[in-house]
């Protein structure tokens, strides 16, 4: 190996990345538009649920108190008031609201006369999963006024009620279950992939779409020079990202990162290398610039996003689909960034990842060499 | 120029042997066969997909031959590529310089990828420059070049670190007629100063130019020797000029003369290809006769060598017409 020539072609390859404000611009500012989008867009968290309430039995106190529950309540926002039905359709079909809430006439009658009171709740399920959770939350708010309702009553009766369970949870981690906490680590790792693969595709694709690549081929260049002096230009850029989405993560989305700093280069250099060799396998099989940036799209976007645990949970994918994602790296890296950003994890713990990691680093980096060798390097 | 010590006493460039390349059934290249001597001009012609650049790829180190064996400065065109890289200049048909570099930082690239001393590279840059005639442009972006000039730089850029073979893939296609002309001049130039030059072109005037010619044509040798030695001992037929009005009209109705094998226009003549000059002018002369012309004349001509390249290729369509 060579390093001079290494060098020659990393310079070349840095003012053709200079003059193409295009490519510079997909490496710099789609990073920050992704983790904008990702960070204030994508959020998991449900609170606030648009509610609508026709309160039939308006003129009592006790109702009254009872809603209140609901309006003090920080998972749920009472949009308006009404006093038919033919609103509530209309609210819940023009998505002003998720759920509505209709107390009986006689609500607070039966209440006072110790029977058990209907409470009416009707909730949109065309988005399934919301719906489940607003409904989690109304019955805890009604549970936990049965059991002041309860307590209350056994204490007119003169009993003190005993052997209950109190759960008392603590969160790790994340106290405030804050999602953009979970979500921020995986948009840096759904980054670096996509612009590494991306632009390394692009920038191979091109030399045999131009007809360089053939030229270069016909000097002294060996494979591993040519897929090195390309790396090291990418390879800035891709830490100049993990910088941007750290600096992002901290300052803008308030992210704490515990963990260290120095085990995140190394690991994220790892990462990095293995979807820049990706990149390079890509484009020595499509040596169109306009087919290698689609392959490299499909091949790093729809797994890193859908696969890796970055949005969807793996625990709750079916079987098969679990062992399909300990091929995607994005799995583990993401799982890295975690554990640095929010466990403060050091490497006894997250070793097995690491090893992942460089596994896909080795055979991507001497796959990429090895298909170049065989189309003719 | 260094070689191996082999090919030194040799004086042999290039040497193959039943070099063959087969991409799936297609045959490229059909087991051809032939030598270059150190400080020739060999030129290469054939029509396009003759397997002229498949060759030039395979003695570049490109591509590894399928079967056969070779030897470029006398280094073995299987094992040995790497070496052969460091001693061959090769131009491929397509330009092949960064059109987003400047013209000095493409000639810094390629002085650096063949790792030209630093103290050297200033100077080859400069008579890189002046061979390709841009010194104005010295600052410019190669987009901006018109496709003379491109030509040259890449020539230029490709010859950066003195090699003694130097390998032109068509190096004139597509270029006007002064720049042609100069090209030939670096070319002669070149092999003046012993160097090895190996074109592939289908300008046969061009072809002329060349100390030796390998026609090549579906993949297969049909013809090698000097221009001369084509025109004369190669070419088995002779060739008859027709000079007249309305020739195009003419030139079916000569062909089916039983002494013409066939006939072709150019320019406004007609150039007929017989077997027997004596016989065919009689028969030619006689047929204008009972047709009433008299505004022609006929004469014997050297064959060009694209009525040599013409008449070749006939005869191997028609020998391989079953197949």
């Amino acid at each position: 190996m060579n390093f001079k020539r290494i060098w020659a072609i990393s310079s070349k390859e840095f003012i053709q990345i200079k003059r193409d404000p295009r490519s510079l611009g997909l490496a710099l500012v789609i990073p920050v538009f992704l983790l904008l989008i990702f960070g204030y867009g994508l959020s998991l968290d449900i609170d606030r649920v648009p509610t609508v309430i026709w309160d039939q039995d308006a003129s009592s106190q006790l109702t009254r108190d009872f809603l209140l529950n609901f309006k003090l309540s920080k998972y749920f926002k009472i949009v308006r008031y009404t006093d038919n039905y033919r609103d509530i359709d209309n609210l819940i079909d023009r998505n002003k609201v998720l759920m509505a809430l209709v107390v009986p006439k006689d609500f607070s009658h039966y209440l006072e006369s110790k029977k058990t009171a209907p409470l009416q709740l009707l909730v949109d399920g065309s988005d399934s999963n919301t719906a489940t959770i607003a409904m989690g939350y109304a019955r805890s708010v009604v549970q936990k006024y049965n059991a002041d309702l309860l307590t209350e009553s056994f204490a007119e009766a003169g009993f003190r009620p005993s052997k209950t369970v109190n759960l008392r949870s603590r969160v790790w981690f994340n106290m405030g279950l804050n999602s953009r906490w979970y979500i921020v680590p995986g948009v840096i790792s759904m980054i670096i992939m996509i612009i590494a693969a991306l632009l390394t595709s692009i920038c191979i694709a091109r030399e045999w779409e131009r007809g360089t690549m053939e030229q270069l081929i016909s000097t002294p260049v060996k494979p591993q020079e040519l897929i090195i002096g390309k790396f090291i230009p990418y390879f800035t850029i891709g830490f100049f990202d993990l910088s941007v989405g750290v600096f992002m993560a901290r300052v803008l989305f308030g992210v704490p990162f515990r963990g260290s700093y120095f085990l995140l280069i190394i690991l994220s250099a790892l990462f990095l290398t293995g979807a820049l060799s990706q990149g390079i396998l890509i484009s020595a099989g499509a040596r169109t610039q306009l087919l290698a940036s689609q392959l490299a799209t499909l091949s790093t976007f729809i797994p890193t996003t859908l696969l890796s645990g970055f949005i969807y949970p793996i625990f709750n994918m079916p079987k098969f689909v679990q062992a399909v994602t300990y091929l995607i790296p994005a799995r583990y890296y993401i799982s890295i960034l975690r554990g640095l950003f929010l466990k403060g994890n050091g490497i006894q713990v997250m070793w097995n990842e690491a090893v992942f990691l460089l596994l896909f680093a080795i055979i991507m980096f001497s796959l990429a060499i090895r298909k170049f060798r065989k189309k003719g390097v | 120029m260094i070689m191996n010590p082999a090919a030194q006493s040799s004086n042999i460039a290039v040497k193959v042997e039943d070099l063959e390349k087969k991409f799936g059934d297609f045959i490229a290249v059909n087991q051809i066969n032939f030598e270059v001597k150190q400080g020739e001009i060999f030129g290469f012609l054939g029509p396009n997909g003759a397997g002229k650049s498949t060759t030039i790829r395979m003695l570049c180190g490109i591509y590894t031959p399928t079967s056969g064996k070779g030897t470029v400065g006398g280094f073995d065109i299987v094992k040995e590529q790497h070496n052969i890289k460091q001693h061959i200049g090769y131009m491929s048909q397509k330009f092949s310089l960064y059109d987003d570099l400047t013209v000095e930082e493409n000639i810094d690239f390629y002085s650096r990828i063949y790792n030209i001393p630093k103290n050297e590279r200033e100077k080859r840059k400069d008579e890189t420059i002046r061979l390709a005639g841009i010194e104005e442009f010295r600052k410019r972006l190669t987009r901006t070049l018109s496709g003379g000039w491109k030509q040259r730089l890449a020539l230029g850029c490709a010859i950066i670190h003195q090699p003694g073979i130097i390998f032109l893939d068509e190096p004139t296609s597509g270029v006007d007629p002064i720049t042609r002309l100069n090209f030939w001049n670096i070319i002669k130039d070149m092999a003046a100063q012993g160097r090895t030059i190996f074109v592939t072109t289908h300008y046969m005037d061009e072809a002329q130019n060349c100390d030796r010619l390998m026609m090549i044509y579906h993949g297969t040798m049909i013809a090698m020797g000097t221009p001369e030695e084509m025109k004369t001992s190669i070419m088995k037929n002779e060739i008859l000029e027709i000079v007249m009005p309305e020739a195009e009209k003419w030139m079916e109705k000569v062909s089916q003369l039983d002494s013409v094998k066939e006939t072709a226009l150019f320019g406004v003549n007609i150039h007929a290809v017989v077997y027997d000059s004596g016989k065919a002018t009689q028969d030619i002369k006689d047929f204008f006769r009972q047709q009433g012309i008299n505004d022609y004349s006929v004469n014997r001509i050297k064959a060009s060598l694209e009525d040599v390249f013409v008449s070749l290729i006939e005869t191997y369509d028609e020998e391989h017409k079953d197949k």
